[in-house]
């Protein structure tokens, strides 16, 4: 075990994936020599060489679809888009391509693609470098789509994730990649994509949240325990698949739901969360779902206002508040 | 980019175990090439490194001379005190570009009030020199909404931060300036990296093949944040990628303030004439980090970079200035003084502007705001109360 933050876990995972598998290589907009602007990839291009450890070219359609091109013929591409907010020029390649392999070609060919993407806000960038995109990629059939928070997930899930067949989405919260820090085992292991983890358990209401909401539920629910309501957080770790079995499990226990993220409010990941609860679990409801999201307008690049934007854990302790008066 | 997180690295931390061989050596391949391409007159050139005239047929008449030396100097004392209001916290992210003013200030220059300018984030000296009024340029770099009010006069787009985007979209300002039967034109920024983008292609050849009147400037400096142009690209002259879409293509002296106004000039006349678009490869250098946040010691080494100061485009005019009579001591003097005291006015009204109110951030999104955002903003209302 050793002591490390989420962006030196990637860095841990990526290392020994690349030991573990020849055919793994890691790709995208300043991985190599620098290491990633995020120094996710540090040392990687030292240790293991400029043909499995490379910068390319700056252009994100070439990168996703040079990955396709090499996961068809056999490798297994890990690449990085420097933020997730310049995923879009790739959107081509993914929409059109990269979900469909697998199903149009009846599993002749199948894509064990990997793209990592930092993103979300909190940390004052300047514009569209803190989007959270997630919705658009969960809507893409064919694609996974994975948003660790802690150091221990990112690295398991990031390893499955490379272990997988199939086209895999990996989004790592800038506010996350230097803020928390925790034991993680040093040797290979993976985490099941697809698992839920329940962060805190309680008996009043659930929070449901992924990524760099996980922190802000934790401290909303710190103060909701204070004013003696018991809330139970559940970390979705993964958006595609979706642990439903997890999230409605906890809501039948304590009949109300509180979902955040840091997305748009209209047509984000967090509809889809109620949903499917409202399907399958209306009858355990006690009072309406609650989203805690951000809004229909772009994020902004406001330091003075950014943190209106995105949840606190205001926002999130009001919406139990709220769900615990109905 | 982010000021808090991420490329802040201490220099320590960034030169651990960094004895890369590649980095000086893509840094040579860089000058090299400038070297190389200077000295067999494929880089266009009016003013020589030193100041001396290489083509004294083609010197601007004297005022445009000392228009040009005032638009790099104005874009220079923004970026100098850009540098240390960061410092101060009095800035947010700020990529700089000192420099680049001979490529920014140059080429802005040969546009007029009418046409339009699609700049990158690094293109501040440009915005500048087309008009953009410095307060609302701090205001930018200070992440104020304020930044984001373009004034109703000038046709320039906010900082583009997505790469090439800005390409095509030039593209259609000129068409539409040409079926609207006037002789605008648009100018548009991009990076050696951003060239490499699909839409950088995609334009040039939409450009061509609808003969917009379209001015792309393509700043080659050496880098895109840690990448060097040769690892960027095999090409080691951008401005043939013109060739190959029908365009003309010139590759000019990016410090050489003349050879940038000269070139830009006679690519805006040909576009104002109908005559098509030109693609402008400046070559030239960014001295220091990529941004702010950046630490250049990961990927290249400082000292080489001094080299290029020798090459710098504002001394270079300077020097030029002052041998041919045209500034004196006393002239220089006041001239930099009025420089920086334009600065200090502007300052001084980007700190008025107030800070922004957390309804803001729902302003703008539609001419009529859904009823989605009415209930958004009513929400956060309550929510602030
Ligand atoms: C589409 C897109 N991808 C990635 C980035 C992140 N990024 C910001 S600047 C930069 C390098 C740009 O280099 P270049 O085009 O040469 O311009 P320069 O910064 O040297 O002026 C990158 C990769 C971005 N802003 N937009």
């Amino acid at each position: 075990m050793k002591t490390m933050t989420m962006v030196a876990a990637i860095n841990n995972a990526l290392d020994l994936a690349l030991e573990r598998d020849p055919d793994v290589c890691i790709f995208g907009e300043d991985v190599g020599v620098m290491g990633g602007v995020f120094r996710a990839t540090d040392g990687l291009q030292q240790k293991h060489g400029v043909e499995r450890v490379f910068d390319t070219p700056l252009a994100e359609a070439a990168i996703v679809g040079m990955g396709i091109g090499m996961g068809l013929a056999g490798l297994k591409p890990v690449a990085e888009i420097q933020f997730a907010g310049f995923l879009y020029p790739a959107l081509d390649q993914i929409l059109s391509h990269l979900g469909r392999y697998r199903h149009r070609t009846r599993s002749r060919y199948h894509l064990p693609m990997v793209v990592r993407a930092p993103y979300g806000g909190g940390v004052h960038t300047p514009e569209q470098h803190a989007d959270s995109p997630e919705a658009i990629l969960a809507h893409t059939p064919g694609v996974k789509v994975v948003i660790p928070s802690t150091p221990g997930d990112a690295k398991g899930l990031l390893l499955a994730a490379i272990a997988d067949p199939d086209p895999v989405f990996f989004f790592e919260s800038i506010k996350l990649y230097r803020s928390t820090k925790e034991e993680v085992p040093e040797d290979y292991y993976t985490l099941p994509i697809g698992k839920a983890r329940v962060v805190t358990q309680g008996d009043d209401v659930t929070v449901i949240c992924y990524g760099g909401m996980v922190e802000v539920a934790q401290k909303a629910a710190e103060a909701a325990r204070n004013a003696g309501i018991g809330v139970e957080i559940i970390d979705l770790r993964t958006l595609v698949p979706l642990d439903l079995d997890t999230v409605l499990a906890s809501v039948e226990k304590t009949g109300r739901a509180v979902i955040v993220t840091e997305a748009p409010r209209t047509a984000g990941f967090h509809s889809e969360i109620a949903a499917n609860i409202a399907e399958e679990a209306i009858d355990f409801l006690q009072a309406p779902i609650v989203r805690v999201t951000g809004f229909d307008a772009p994020y902004p690049p406001f330091t003075a206002i950014e943190d209106v934007y995105r949840p606190n854990p205001l926002r999130v302790a009001k919406a139990i508040k709220k769900v615990m008066s109905h | 980019m982010a000021r808090k997180s991420s490329t802040v690295t201490s220099t320590k931390d960034a030169v651990q175990g960094r004895e890369s061989t590649e980095t000086p050596a893509a840094f040579q391949a860089a000058e090299a090439a400038y070297n190389q391409a200077e000295a067999s007159g494929e880089l266009f050139q009016i003013l020589a490194p030193d100041g001396t005239v290489v083509r004294p047929d083609l010197l601007p008449p004297a005022e445009t001379r000392l228009h040009l030396y005032r638009q790099m100097r104005r874009a220079r004392q923004f970026d100098e005190r850009g540098w240390v209001l960061y410092r101060q916290g009095r800035l947010g992210v700020f990529p700089p570009f000192g420099g680049m003013e001979a490529s920014q200030c140059g080429t802005a220059a040969a546009l007029t009030k009418n046409d339009w300018l699609f700049p990158t984030y690094r293109d501040t000296g440009a915005a500048l020199t087309l008009g953009l009024p410095i307060a609302r340029t701090l205001a930018y770099w200070r992440t104020s909404p304020h930044g984001w009010a373009m004034p109703a006069d000038l046709k320039v787009l906010p900082f583009y931060i997505p790469i090439a985007t800005q390409y095509p979209q030039a593209v259609g300002a000129a068409l539409a300036e040409k079926r609207q039967g006037t002789q605008n034109v648009a100018m548009a920024f991009i990076g050696d990296g951003g060239s490499s983008e699909g839409d950088f292609h995609e334009a040039l050849n939409f450009a061509g093949a609808l003969n917009a009147p379209c001015i792309f400037i393509l700043q080659n400096n050496g880098w895109a944040i840690s990448v060097p142009t040769t690892t960027q690209t095999k090409a080691t002259n951008l401005s043939k990628r013109a060739d190959g879409y029908g365009i003309p293509g010139v590759r000019v002296d990016g410090n050489d303030v003349l050879a940038t106004w000269h070139v830009t000039d006679q690519a805006v006349k040909r576009a104002r004439n109908n005559e098509g678009p030109t693609l402008i490869e400046t070559v030239t250098y960014r001295v220091k980090a990529h941004t702010v946040a950046d630490d250049p010691s990961r990927y290249r080494t400082e000292d080489e970079a001094k080299k290029w100061l020798e090459k710098d485009p504002v001394t270079r005019l300077e020097q030029h200035l002052l041998k041919e009579g045209i500034l004196t001591e006393e002239s220089h003097a006041a001239l930099l003084k009025e420089v920086a005291e334009e600065f200090e006015a502007a300052l001084t009204e980007a700190d008025a502007y107030p800070d922004p109110t957390p309804a803001e951030i729902l302003d703008h999104v539609f001419a009529e705001p859904t009823p989605q955002l009415l209930k958004q903003r009513a929400e956060l209302l309550e929510e602030q109360a």
